[in-house]
Order: C-alpha cells, then sequence, then structure tokens
C-alpha cells in the first residue's frame, strides 16, 4: 500500500511537474547551466558533458553512494524540488467551498485564487471561464441527451420527493400556485437546515460525520441512481442485459468513482466522474419535481446564495472563512476543480539533512516563484473552482427547458446560451473581487427570464417565420 | 425523411460554421467568449422584436390573416433593425473591452485587434441566428413524415438548409463590414449593411418559390465576400 500510494503521489507529482513541459524543461536546463557554471571544473574531460556527470564529480568528493545512482537521483531531485516549490506555492491557493453532494443541495461558491499579480489574473481570466464552459456544457448535454431520449425521466409517475409533499394536479390555478409555493418552501428550509449543520459540523470539526455523510451520499448517486438510469438507458434502447453484466459494470462504475472522488485519481477521470454525478442529481430533480415547484425552488435558491454567501453572518461565508482559517481545503469531493488539487509533501527518501547538506555546497538549487516565472514566462497553473450544487442547479434548468418547452429546442439553447453568460460575468466579477462568489444568481436569473421569455415570447414568433420562410 | 436528411440538412446549414469556429476560434478563450456573448446579443435582440410583434397580434384583430401577414413583416423588419442595433451595441462593448485588454497587458497592446472581434462577433450572430432558424426543422427531419404531402414544396429542408447557411454566412460579414465602418466613421457603408438585411430578410414573395429566394440570397452572399 505504501509504495502504491507513493507511486500515484508521484505520478500527481509528475502530472503537475510536466505540466508546462516546456517550462520545466527549461528550468532544467536553466539549472545545469547554473551547476556549470558554479563548479570548479576540477575533472578537466567532463566540460562537455552533461551536467549529471557534473554534478555527480560533485558528489563524489562527498558521498560514494551518490555516483552510481547520479543521473538518476539528479533528475528527480530537479524534478522534485521544482514539484515541491510548485506544491508550496499553491499552499497560498485560498481554498475554501462547500457544497452539500448528493441531497438537496445547498448552495455553492466560487474559489478566488490568491493572486497578487492581477495583470496575470485577468490575463488568464478567459482561460479559467473555458476551464469552465467545457465541463458546464458537458453536464448540459448530458441531460439534455437524457430527457430527449430516455422518456422515463418526463414522465409523471405520480411519485415526489418526500421534501416536496404538496401535489401539483390540483382543481384550481390557485390552488396549485399555492401548493407549490408551500413545496418550495418545504425544500429550501430543509437545504438551509442541512447548510447549517454542515457548517456546524465544519466548525466543531467533527470531520468524520462530515466524510461519512459525503461518502454515503456519493456512494448513493454512483451505485443506486446510475443503477437506475443505464436500466432506463437499456430500456429505451431495447438492449437486453442480464443482471450478472450489470452488476460487473455498475460495481466497477461505482468503485472507481468512489476513489477517484474520495481519494486520489487521474484529473481527467475524477473530473468526468464529478460531471457524471452531477448530471444524475440534475435528472432525479427533473423527475421527481412537479414544475412549478422546480421553477420557484430554482428562483428562491439562487437568493439563498447571494445571501448565504455574502452576507457576514451567511453560513456559507462562514464556512469559507473558517476553512480559509485553519488554511485546509474544504471536501474536494464536492467541488470541481479545474487543476489538480496541491499533492501531499513527499520528500521521495531525500531527507531533511541530506537536502540541507546539498543546499550548503552548492548553493540554493530549488527554483523560486520569480526564477520560474522568468523562465517560463507565464505563471504556474492555477485553475477555478465551481461547486458540484451549480453544475446541479444550470443542468436542472436546462433540462426542465428541454422537457417542459413543448418539444422546442430554441428554448434550450436560449437557456444554455444564457447560463453561459451568467457563468461569465460571474467569473469576471470573482476576477475583479477576488473572493469567493456565489454562482448561482446572475446565471439562473438570465437563465429563467430567458426560458420564460423565449417559451412565450419568441417561439410563435420563431414559428411563424419559419412558416413563412422569413429568415431574420 | 431518414438520418441521412438530418445529417445532410445540419451539415449543410452548419458545416462552415463549425469549421470556422474549429479552426480559428476553438483554440482560443477569449474568441470562445467573443462568441457566446455575440450569440446572447443577437438573442437580446430577438427577445425584444418578439415582444414588440407579441404585444402588436395581442393588441390586433386575430382573425384576418392579411393583417396578421402583415405584421409578420413588420416584426420582421423590426427584428432587422433591432439586430443591428444590437450589433452597434456590442461594437461598443467590444471596443470598451478592448481598451480595457489593451492596458492591462505587458505591453500596452490587447490580444485580439477589432478586426479578429468583428469577424468573431458576426459569426456568433450567425451561428445564433442559423440555430434559431434551422434546430427544430433539424428535429423534425429525425422523426417521421413525408415533406411537402400537403402539396407544399418537397424541398423545404434543404432551402431552409440553404438559407441557414447563406444568413449564417451573411451575418459574419455584415460583422466585418459594420465593425470596420464603425471604425471609419463611415456611417453610409453601416447603412448599406442595414439596407441589405432588410432586403435579403424581406425577400418574401407572396406566394413563396423557395429555390428563387435562395438563389438571390446566395448571389447577396458572394456579393458581400470581402
Amino acid at each position: 500500500m505504501p509504495t502504491q500510494s507513493r507511486h500515484a503521489q508521484s505520478g500527481n507529482r509528475l502530472r503537475t511537474a510536466n505540466h508546462g513541459h516546456g517550462g520545466r524543461q527549461r528550468d532544467q536546463r536553466s539549472h545545469r547551466a547554473a551547476l556549470h557554471s558554479g563548479t570548479r571544473r576540477t575533472h578537466g574531460q567532463l566540460c562537455g558533458l552533461k551536467a549529471p556527470r557534473v554534478t555527480a564529480a560533485n558528489f563524489h568528493n562527498e558521498n560514494t553512494n551518490f555516483r552510481r545512482r547520479s543521473e538518476e537521483i539528479n533528475n528527480k531531485r530537479l524534478r522534485g524540488s521544482v514539484t515541491q516549490n510548485i506544491s508550496l506555492s499553491d499552499h497560498r491557493h485560498v481554498q475554501g467551498d462547500t457544497e452539500l453532494n448528493g441531497q438537496p443541495p445547498s448552495t455553492r461558491v466560487i474559489q478566488a485564487e490568491d493572486d497578487d499579480d492581477e495583470e496575470l489574473t485577468l490575463k488568464y481570466g478567459a482561460k479559467h471561464v473555458i476551464m469552465l464552459f467545457v465541463p458546464v456544457t458537458l453536464c448540459m448535454v448530458v441531460v439534455v441527451a437524457t430527457i430527449k431520449s430516455v422518456s422515463f425521466y418526463t414522465q409523471n409517475d405520480g411519485q415526489q420527493l418526500i421534501y416536496t409533499p404538496f401535489r401539483e394536479d390540483t382543481e384550481t390555478v390557485g390552488q396549485r400556485a399555492l401548493n407549490s409555493i408551500l413545496n418550495a418552501a418545504i425544500m429550501i428550509s430543509v437545504i438551509v437546515v442541512m447548510t447549517l449543520i454542515l457548517v456546524l459540523l465544519y466548525k466543531y470539526r467533527c470531520y468524520k460525520v462530515i466524510h461519512g455523510w459525503l461518502f454515503i451520499s456519493s456512494l448513493l448517486l454512483l451505485f443506486f441512481f446510475s443503477f437506475i438510469y443505464l436500466g432506463e438507458v437499456f430500456k429505451t434502447y431495447n438492449v437486453a442485459m442480464d443482471y450478472l453484466t450489470l452488476a460487473v459494470i455498475i460495481w466497477n462504475f461505482g468503485v472507481v468513482g468512489m476513489i477517484c472522488i474520495h481519494w486520489k485519481g487521474p484529473l481527467r477521470l475524477q473530473q468526468a466522474y464529478l460531471i457524471m454525478i452531477s448530471a444524475l442529481m440534475a435528472l432525479v430533480f427533473i423527475k421527481y419535481l412537479p414544475e412549478w415547484t422546480a421553477w420557484l425552488i430554482l428562483a428562491v435558491i439562487s437568493v439563498y446564495d447571494l445571501l448565504a454567501v455574502l452576507c457576514p453572518k451567511g453560513p456559507l461565508r462562514i464556512l469559507v472563512e473558517t476553512a480559509q482559517e485553519r488554511d485546509e481545503p474544504i471536501f474536494p469531493a464536492l467541488i470541481y476543480s479545474s487543476v489538480p488539487d496541491q499533492q501531499a509533501e513527499d520528500d521521495g527518501g531525500f531527507t531533511t539533512s541530506w537536502v540541507g547538506q546539498q543546499q550548503h555546497q552548492l548553493g540554493n538549487l530549488q527554483s523560486t516563484e520569480d526564477t520560474r516565472r522568468e523562465i517560463q514566462g507565464m505563471p504556474s497553473a492555477r485553475g477555478v473552482k465551481l461547486g458540484l450544487g451549480d453544475f446541479i442547479f444550470y443542468s436542472m434548468l436546462v433540462g426542465k427547458a428541454s422537457a417542459a418547452a413543448s418539444g422546442d429546442w430554441n428554448t434550450t439553447l436560449a437557456c444554455f446560451v444564457a447560463i453561459l453568460i451568467g457563468l461569465c460575468l460571474t467569473l469576471l466579477l470573482l476576477a475583479i473581487f477576488k473572493k469567493a462568489l456565489p454562482a448561482l444568481p446572475i446565471s439562473i436569473t438570465f437563465g429563467l427570464v430567458f426560458y420564460f421569455a423565449t417559451d412565450n415570447l419568441v417561439r410563435p414568433f420563431m414559428d411563424q417565420l419559419a412558416v413563412h420562410q422569413f429568415y431574420i | 425523411m431518414t438520418v441521412a436528411v438530418f445529417f445532410g440538412c445540419a451539415f449543410i446549414a452548419f458545416g462552415p460554421a463549425l469549421a470556422l469556429f474549429i479552426f480559428t476560434i476553438a483554440r482560443d478563450p477569449l474568441r470562445v467568449i467573443i462568441l457566446i456573448a455575440g450569440a446572447f446579443f443577437w438573442l437580446l435582440s430577438l427577445l425584444l422584436s418578439s415582444l414588440v410583434w407579441f404585444i402588436a397580434v395581442k393588441a390586433s384583430r386575430q382573425e384576418e390573416a392579411t393583417a396578421q401577414k402583415g405584421l409578420l413583416i413588420f416584426g420582421v423588419m423590426f427584428s432587422v433593425v433591432l439586430q443591428e442595433v444590437f450589433r452597434f451595441a456590442y461594437y461598443r462593448l467590444l471596443r470598451k473591452a478592448n481598451e480595457g485588454l489593451a492596458a492591462i497587458s505587458e505591453e500596452n497592446l490587447s490580444p485580439i485587434s477589432i478586426r479578429q472581434m468583428a469577424y468573431v462577433a458576426g459569426l456568433g450572430f450567425g451561428i445564433m441566428s442559423g440555430a434559431f432558424s434551422m434546430i427544430n426543422i433539424l428535429s423534425d427531419s429525425l422523426g417521421p413524415g413525408t415533406v411537402g404531402i400537403f402539396g407544399d414544396s418537397q424541398y423545404y429542408f434543404i432551402t431552409s438548409a440553404f438559407m441557414t447557411l447563406a444568413m449564417t454566412l451573411l451575418h459574419t460579414f455584415w460583422g466585418v463590414v459594420f465593425f470596420d465602418s464603425c471604425e471609419r466613421n463611415r456611417w453610409w457603408a453601416v447603412a448599406v449593411v442595414l439596407s441589405l438585411h432588410l432586403l435579403v430578410s424581406g425577400l418574401v414573395s407572396p406566394s413563396p418559390s423557395h429555390r428563387s429566394r435562395a438563389v438571390r440570397t446566395h448571389n447577396t452572399c458572394a456579393d458581400k465576400r470581402p
């Protein structure tokens, strides 16, 4: 196990090290150049040879052990030092976000990266926007594709969540409105209560309870909901499947998902799993929330998001600030991150005494933020984080738009563009204010406005234009 | 109607736009954002113009077909004018953003020029316009049915696809010409763009002959190519 974890860790480190691969290579070459100029050239014939031999010559004076594996150690050390510096500098990242995974999620915030170099932050802002556009788009595409093809998620089975007990198939419109308001109120209070419990648990350091809760909810999502989803997809496409194969598939999918999300895994796989569970959760909401309740919940939750994140006594703000004080990441299982999180410190076998001794002889070989920036001409990889609740509610809005809007694709497209623009504006605000911001309000507002406007105003207009073959 | 019709019409309508997107826009995050914002501005203009049309329809007598047709033509003209207004608004926004980008960059050079932005903005308008015109038709083409079984033209899907293609490209060209003439204060060129847009959108004869309309629009398209 320890070796496996070491291997995984080194795999992770190498991934970080290879990010901006060209830069690292230049880095190593510059280090070798420094070594070249710094050595005493006692062995003249070694001048023209590559750096490892030169450093080996120096080591030879002190410790013969190193000569045998000089090249290997040198490369590993350079890589290790570079990655160590990255992980050290990334400590400065402000981490702190929260989301309740499976259950009725409360709200989410976006991470601001602590960056004193504002110019570079804004310059790479466009890249961060795209880093979030792609997963949000993928999640929405999955949800819309499922809604349009698998009829299960648009069927009204008469079942509803226990959080929304009032039915909407009443006689009068007034009764329906009242029921939906009550449903939304119950749901929102459940969400508020859960958020408060989460914040309290976090504040009083009951990490085990929180981790257990998250573990169970992602277990539910990865096994049970995906089993149902797969079953419905097979039914739609009339695929014959035996239970044994299905069990093997679901088992593998679920276990790999749990490992990727809660422990370690390749970044892309982790991102893919987070997108998939967000899509599954959004589909559950689309199926089990009645029509008016769903829209009301979306509206109220974006207001709640705004209050919870920005008000001084808001629970999410307290959560973020507590996490910042303790300087630890919150629940990496609940946040979509565009770059790998900081890896655990692993000295790779080089004890501090050895490193100290080496530094004493050869001077400071470790690259600093400034030297690296100089050489690479760009900052180290900085990412942006978005909570899974955002994914869920965006996809829920677009999915509901495609399910409910009389089969019209224009409405879906309009909501999609509106949500992306809202996300873009939110990230712009993030770049300006540099603190955790709610991601829901702007996007959901735009989404709702465009949904109702497109469905009621634009659709008849476009239909008339299509009939008469007008193109505008 | 088959999958073949679906893919054929889809690629006729969106092939060039997709190719332009993949080869010139997808690599640069800033251009993608400008594209999507352009689509958003077009959408806003459509929203407002359909609001006006909707109010007009509700306020009028709904039984007469000619009145409805007249209102529709009015709606189209108003929509075209509003689109150009929003194009101008987007131009102003991009100008300001360009100055901002130049100010915060190291060498005081914006990473993107106003011409590139004009092209991307035009393409954004075009893609959104094409998508709104074509997507419902495409999704209908996947299902069962026969085109023109009640005596309408059997070429409805193909002509729609070609018209969508033409409009997408036209929007792109109009975007470039519009922004350039705004930069150089050539307001007559802006008026030309507006009138051409009105001309193309208004190319409807009382008894629509789809093929001839498509040909006329494609001629306009060919003339516009810079």
